[in-house]
C-alpha cells in the first residue's frame, strides 16, 4: 500500500518536473519569437513615446542640450494662432471625412452589391485609385481642378457655371483635399462590400415575403448587419484625418506654384493656412523651425486624441470578440 | 392563382426598371473613378504647349514624354532609392513579424492580449507623435538624410503587419499546429512547416500593403532626406518635380502616370489576395 503510493508520488514528481520543464521550453519559445518585436516596440514607440512627453517641458533645438521650461509650450499653444488654424483645420477634417468617407464608401459598396453583371470590373475600377501615392493622387486633382483650364471648369462651363480657383482658394482647398481622400477610399469601400456581402440571403428572402422593398430590405436588415464594419470604417476615418499630412502638403505646395516642398516653409498652408493641418504645423514647428520643444508638445496632444480614437476600436474590437464566443 | 398572376407583371417591369437602374449607377461609379485618371494620361501624351490649353484631347501624340522624363530628372536614381526602401523594409517585415504573429495568433502566454492591444496601439499612432525623439536618435548616430532609419525598424517592428499576420493564422485550425506537435515538431517546425505554407496566400497580402505602404510613403523620406536629393524616393522626387521645371504639366503628369505602374502591376497578378487582405483588416477585428 505504501510503497504503490510511493511510486504514484515518484511517478507525479518527476511527471511535474517534466511539465515546468516544457513550461520553461514554451516560455522560451514564446520569448523567442517575439523578441525582436518586443525590442522594436520598445525602441520605436515605448522610448520615443515618453520622449516625447519630456521634450514637451522643454525648449531644444538639436544642436544645445534641452532646456527645461515647464509648461511654457502648452501655455504657448493658446496664445499661437497659427495652433488655433491647424487645430480648426484637422476638426474640419475629421468631421467631414468620417462621414462622407463612410457613407460614399458605404452607398458605392451598395450599389456594386447589387450588381448581377460586371462586379468584379466595376469593383477594380473603383479600388485601383486608392493604390495610388498620396502625392500622386493630389497631383491628379490638382490637374483636375485646375481653375480655368481643368476638365472640372470643362464640365461646370456646359452649365455656365464659372469655377472657383479651387486649390488656391481658401474656401475650396479643403474641399479639394477632401475629394482627393474620397477617390482613394477603394479599401474601405471593399471591406464594407465583403460585410455587404456577408449579409446571410435568408433574411433578405425573409423580408421580401414579408413585402419589403429594395431600400426597405437595406434599411432594416443591411445597415444593422454590418454596423460593425461602419463603427471599424468611423475609427479608421477618425485617425487618417488626425495624420492628414502628405495631401495638405502637396496640394499647398502646388497651388502656391512653386511646388518647391523640401526648401521653403512659406508655402505650407498655402491659400492663407487653409490647408495647415495639425501634423503640418507640427512638422513646421519641429523640422523647419527646429522647436523640437514646441513640436513634442503637439505631438503630445495628438497622441492624447489619437489614443481615445483607438481605445474606442479596441473596445469595439472586445465587444464583437466576445459576441463571437457567445 | 389569377390574382397572383396580375401582380407578377408589374413586378416583372419593376425588377426590369431596378436592373437598369442599380446597372447605369455603377457604369457612372466606374466612369467616375477612372475618368481622373484618363485626364491625367491625356495631359501626359501633349505637346508642352497644349497642355497648358483648356484641350482635353491631345492635337498629337508625344509619347516621347514617357522618355523625356527621364532626361530631366535623375528618375532611376529615385526609383533606385524607392525599391532599396520598399524592398528590404517588405524583406526585414517578414522575418520579424511572421514569428511575432504566429505567437500571437497560436501560442498560449501570459501577456498574449496585452501585447496585442499595444500592436493595435502601435498600428493605430500617428507618425508623427514619435517623429522628434526618433530625429533625435538618428540624427545622433549620423543617419539622417540616409533612408536607414526608415528601413531599419522594419527588421524589429511593423505593427500593421503583425496584426494583419496574425488576423491570417487565426484562421488556420488549430488542430493542424496541434497534429505538428504531436507529430514532435517543435514550435518552430510547426511554424515553418505548417503555418507559413498554410497562410501564404496571407503572408502575400501582408508583403503587397507593405512594399505599397512604403513606395507611397511621403513624410518618412521627406522628414529624413529632404536635405539629400541623391536619396529622394520618388513619391518624394514626384512632389517637388513641378516646381524643377517650370509646370510641364505633360511631363508632370507622365511621372504621376509612372510612378503608378507597379501598384497597379502588383494588383494585377495579386487580385485575390489584396481583396483578402484589406477585409482581413476590416471584418475579422
Amino acid at each position: 500500500m505504501t510503497a504503490t503510493l510511493e511510486r504514484v508520488d515518484v511517478a507525479r514528481t518527476a511527471q511535474a518536473k517534466g511539465r515546468s520543464r516544457a513550461r520553461a521550453r514554451h516560455r522560451l519559445t514564446v520569448l523567442a519569437f517575439m523578441a525582436p518585436a518586443i525590442l522594436g516596440f520598445a525602441v520605436f514607440f515605448g522610448y520615443p513615446l515618453v520622449a516625447t512627453i519630456g521634450f514637451s517641458f522643454t525648449r531644444y533645438d538639436l544642436i544645445n542640450p534641452p532646456e527645461w521650461v515647464g509648461w511654457e509650450n502648452y501655455a504657448y499653444m493658446f496664445s499661437d494662432p497659427l495652433f488655433r488654424t491647424a487645430v480648426h483645420n484637422t476638426l474640419w477634417f475629421v468631421v467631414v471625412l468620417t462621414v462622407a468617407r463612410v457613407v460614399f464608401a458605404l452607398g458605392v459598396a451598395s450599389v456594386i452589391a447589387r450588381l448581377r453583371t460586371g462586379v468584379g470590373l466595376v469593383r477594380t475600377l473603383c479600388y485601383l485609385p486608392s493604390l495610388a501615392p498620396p502625392v500622386a493622387a493630389t497631383l491628379v486633382f490638382f490637374l483636375v481642378m485646375r481653375p480655368n483650364e481643368g476638365p472640372l471648369d470643362a464640365f461646370l462651363g456646359w452649365f455656365g457655371i464659372e469655377g472657383p480657383l479651387w486649390f488656391a482658394d481658401p474656401v475650396w482647398a479643403k474641399p479639394g483635399i477632401a475629394a482627393v481622400m474620397l477617390w482613394v477610399s477603394g479599401d474601405l469601400m471593399i471591406i464594407i462590400l465583403a460585410a455587404v456581402l456577408d449579409v446571410p440571403p435568408e433574411q433578405y428572402e425573409a423580408a421580401e415575403l414579408d413585402g419589403a422593398g429594395p431600400v426597405r430590405r437595406w434599411w432594416h436588415i443591411t445597415l444593422p448587419t454590418i454596423s460593425p464594419v461602419l463603427v471599424f470604417g468611423v475609427v479608421n476615418s477618425i485617425i487618417l484625418a488626425l495624420q492628414l499630412f502628405t495631401q495638405a502638403v502637396v496640394a499647398g505646395s502646388a497651388a502656391s506654384g512653386s511646388a518647391d516642398v523640401t526648401g521653403s516653409t512659406k508655402v505650407l498652408g498655402f491659400p492663407e493656412n487653409s490647408t495647415l493641418t495639425f501634423p503640418v504645423w507640427l512638422y513646421t514647428q519641429g523640422f523647419r523651425y527646429f522647436d523640437m520643444g514646441y513640436a513634442a508638445a503637439m505631438a503630445t496632444v495628438l497622441f492624447v486624441i489619437s489614443f481615445a480614437a483607438t481605445a474606442l476600436l479596441v473596445q469595439r474590437m472586445r465587444k464583437a470578440s466576445h459576441q463571437e464566443e457567445s | 392563382m389569377t390574382a397572383a398572376v396580375g401582380v407578377r407583371r408589374p413586378f416583372a417591369w419593376r425588377k426590369a426598371l431596378d436592373w437598369v437602374a442599380v446597372h447605369s449607377l455603377g457604369l457612372a461609379l466606374g466612369l467616375m473613378f477612372t475618368l481622373p485618371i484618363v485626364f491625367v494620361f491625356l495631359t501626359a501624351v501633349m505637346s508642352d504647349s497644349q497642355a497648358f490649353t483648356k484641350d482635353l484631347w491631345p492635337r498629337e501624340w508625344h509619347w516621347g514624354n514617357f522618355l523625356e522624363v527621364f532626361e530631366q530628372a535623375p528618375l532611376l536614381k529615385y526609383l533606385g532609392n524607392s525599391m532599396l526602401y520598399s524592398g528590404l523594409a517588405t524583406v526585414g517585415m517578414l522575418v520579424s513579424s511572421i514569428p511575432a504573429a504566429y505567437a500571437l495568433a497560436k501560442l498560449r502566454w501570459r501577456g498574449r492580449n496585452v501585447v496585442f492591444l499595444l500592436v493595435v496601439g502601435a498600428m493605430m499612432l500617428p507618425p508623427q507623435v514619435v517623429a522628434v525623439p526618433l530625429y533625435d536618435t538618428w540624427s545622433g548616430l549620423g543617419l539622417t538624410g540616409t533612408l536607414w532609419p526608415l528601413i531599419a525598424p522594419y527588421f524589429l517592428f511593423d505593427a500593421f503587419s503583425i496584426f494583419l499576420l496574425r488576423q491570417f493564422i487565426l484562421t488556420i485550425p488549430q488542430s493542424y499546429v496541434d497534429a505538428a506537435r504531436v507529430d514532435g515538431c517543435s514550435e518552430f517546425q510547426a511554424l515553418v512547416r505548417i503555418v507559413v505554407p498554410m497562410a501564404r496566400p496571407g503572408i502575400a497580402a501582408t508583403a503587397l500593403f507593405c512594399f505599397l505602404y512604403t513606395w507611397n510613403d511621403y513624410f518618412g523620406p521627406l522628414l529624413y532626406t529632404s536635405e539629400k536629393p541623391d536619396q529622394w524616393t520618388l513619391s518624394l522626387a514626384l512632389s517637388t518635380f513641378k516646381g524643377m521645371h517650370h509646370v510641364q504639366w505633360n511631363l508632370a503628369m507622365a511621372v504621376t502616370l509612372l510612378i503608378m505602374v507597379p501598384a497597379v502591376v502588383l494588383f494585377v497578378f495579386a487580385q485575390r489576395s489584396f481583396v483578402k487582405g484589406i477585409t482581413f483588416t476590416g471584418v475579422k477585428g
